[in-house]
């Protein structure tokens, strides 16, 4: 029983679908070297993960990416030519970004069936706990790369988040009783 | 008030539940000496000592697991775990075997010590030995008693009692459970690891989820219905013409309605499973349950946790505490 995880509508999809897989591929590398740098502590908790390629299907893009940690390399498919991966994980964008900033928990979305994977559990399993661990912000690893233009990204992505439901920055909730 | 007892798989995972209202932590290192042994989980002794020092800036304690059972000719390991719980400021450790109880004892003797569920003390004669002999000063207990017969316990002891009230629900006489070493030659009481991920097997077949363990079939989900960990104790297997789960449901422990009767039963502590869980869910369900034990204390009307949808069968059980069956 899937929860009620927002799916990008499938406009986005069709309007994405001719873009170039390139430039995809090379900015999604950037992102990965520069969290790489900015948190040491995510490869080292990877372990012999780091060495697997993770396949990650967003299920409402029309693209799949490769991630392979080692080699600090995200690669952007097409769906007809699916590349080969030791482990993949499968379902809507706004559940993997959820889990990547903390709004939600990796099980709760493997119970709900939101989230599928197949392949090396172990290597799934090290990834998502390395991640978790991380606190990421993919908003701020974007402005970081982004020089001038952070401040306008960081309004346009807030917004993005607004009207999409998607998480795209870290969720942070306040201390209560500290 | 009685005390918060919640789980950190992660440095991150411990910060978010001192954030949302825990009282202490449970965390483990980075090996085989705690039952949590996952990848990409858990704790160098760096990592310890920067958690200790955040809990403590804080308010809170850190409780070290090393339950697991030390292998013969290893047990270096697992003394090196006790001596690196001290050097980094634990507040307590969380011990089951008795020969490490024992170690610590008479090595650390200002190292509070805390006896596992792993132990399986479900009895006032074991919990006293334990208490006795090396100087244990709470028990978890394990998950297979009524309130009933927890106060009784209680009244028979001088000891502390910590109870499970949220998370996986293991049936089993835990310690002493061999099911996954049956499957996969692992178990969490050796090796830390229950269902090891690593003999772990998902695939879609026929529109079901099939999950293997060491190449056993598990349970196939219809793809409407809520996907279980692939452990023996809650699998569905079937026997000539029959077809269900042998052990128990695959469903979660949620006792934060007995709150109130098992503080009367004499529960000094109150614990979340789930080191294995994300940070969000530690943050959900330690915020929930924070708020739950404030109102007991104050003497308020309990408010709904509504935590169902991160429990495992998207389910949830009193369990043995208000048992019904025989």
């Amino acid at each position: 029983m899937p929860s009620d995880m927002p799916h990008l509508s499938p406009l986005v999809g069709l309007a994405a679908r001719p873009f170039p897989l390139l430039p995809v591929s090379l900015a999604l590398s950037a992102l990965t070297r520069r969290i790489a740098r900015a948190h040491p502590g995510l490869m080292r908790r990877l372990g012999p993960a780091a060495g697997r390629r993770f396949l990650i299907d967003a299920v409402d893009l029309p693209i799949v990416l490769l991630l392979h940690p080692a080699r600090l390399r995200v690669t952007a498919h097409r769906r007809t030519r699916l590349p080969v991966a030791d482990a993949s994980i499968s379902g809507p964008l706004s559940a993997f970004l959820a889990m990547l900033h903390g709004a939600e928990d990796g099980d709760a979305l493997f119970f709900s069936r939101d989230l599928n994977i197949s392949g090396e559990t172990e290597a799934v399993l090290a990834l998502r706990n390395a991640l978790d661990d991380a606190e990421l912000d993919l908003t701020e690893e974007l402005a970081a790369l982004s020089g001038p233009l952070a401040g306008p990204l960081r309004r346009v992505l807030a917004l993005a988040e607004r009207r999409s439901g998607v998480a795209l920055h870290r969720a942070d909730l306040p201390g209560v009783w500290t | 008030m009685m005390e918060l007892v919640c789980p950190a798989g992660t440095p991150a995972a411990l910060r978010a539940a001192v954030e949302a209202g825990a009282h202490s932590v449970y965390c483990g290192f980075a090996d085989e000496t705690n039952a949590r042994n996952f990848p990409g989980l858990n704790f160098s002794p760096a990592d310890l000592a920067e958690a200790v020092d955040f809990a403590h800036a804080r308010g809170a304690k850190v409780l070290v697991a090393i339950n697991t059972f030390p292998r013969a000719g290893a047990e270096a390991i697992w003394h090196r775990a006790l001596a690196n719980a001290e050097t980094c400021k634990a507040d307590a450790v969380i011990l089951a075997d008795p020969g490490l109880l024992a170690h610590a004892a008479d090595r650390h003797p200002s190292l509070r010590r805390h006896l596992s569920v792993q132990a399986a003390a479900a009895n006032p004669d074991a919990i006293n030995l334990y208490a006795e002999a090396f100087g244990v000063r709470r028990v978890v207990l394990p998950r297979v008693l009524t309130v009933a017969e927890i106060a009784a316990i209680n009244r028979a002891i001088d000891v502390e009692t910590e109870v499970f009230v949220f998370g996986g629900l293991c049936v089993m006489a835990e310690g002493r459970c061999s099911l996954s070493s049956y499957a996969t030659g692992l178990s969490p009481n050796m090796n830390g690891v229950c269902s090891p991920a690593s003999h772990v097997d998902y695939s879609e077949e026929r529109g079901e989820l099939v999950a293997r363990l060491g190449g056993f079939t598990i349970h196939r989900t219809p793809k409407s219905a809520p996907a279980p960990y692939p452990t023996l104790c809650k699998g569905c297997f079937t026997s000539g013409d029959q077809t269900g789960h042998v052990f128990e449901d695959p469903v979660s422990l949620d006792a934060s309605r007995l709150i109130p009767e098992l503080a009367k039963a004499g529960v000094s502590a109150l614990k979340i499973e789930g080191r294995q869980r994300s940070r969000a869910y530690v943050a959900q369900v330690v915020r929930a349950f924070r708020a739950a034990v404030e109102a007991q204390a104050a003497g308020r009307p309990l408010p709904d946790t509504m935590l169902a949808r991160l429990t495992e069968g998207q389910a949830a059980t009193a369990g043995a505490y208000a048992k019904t069956w025989r």
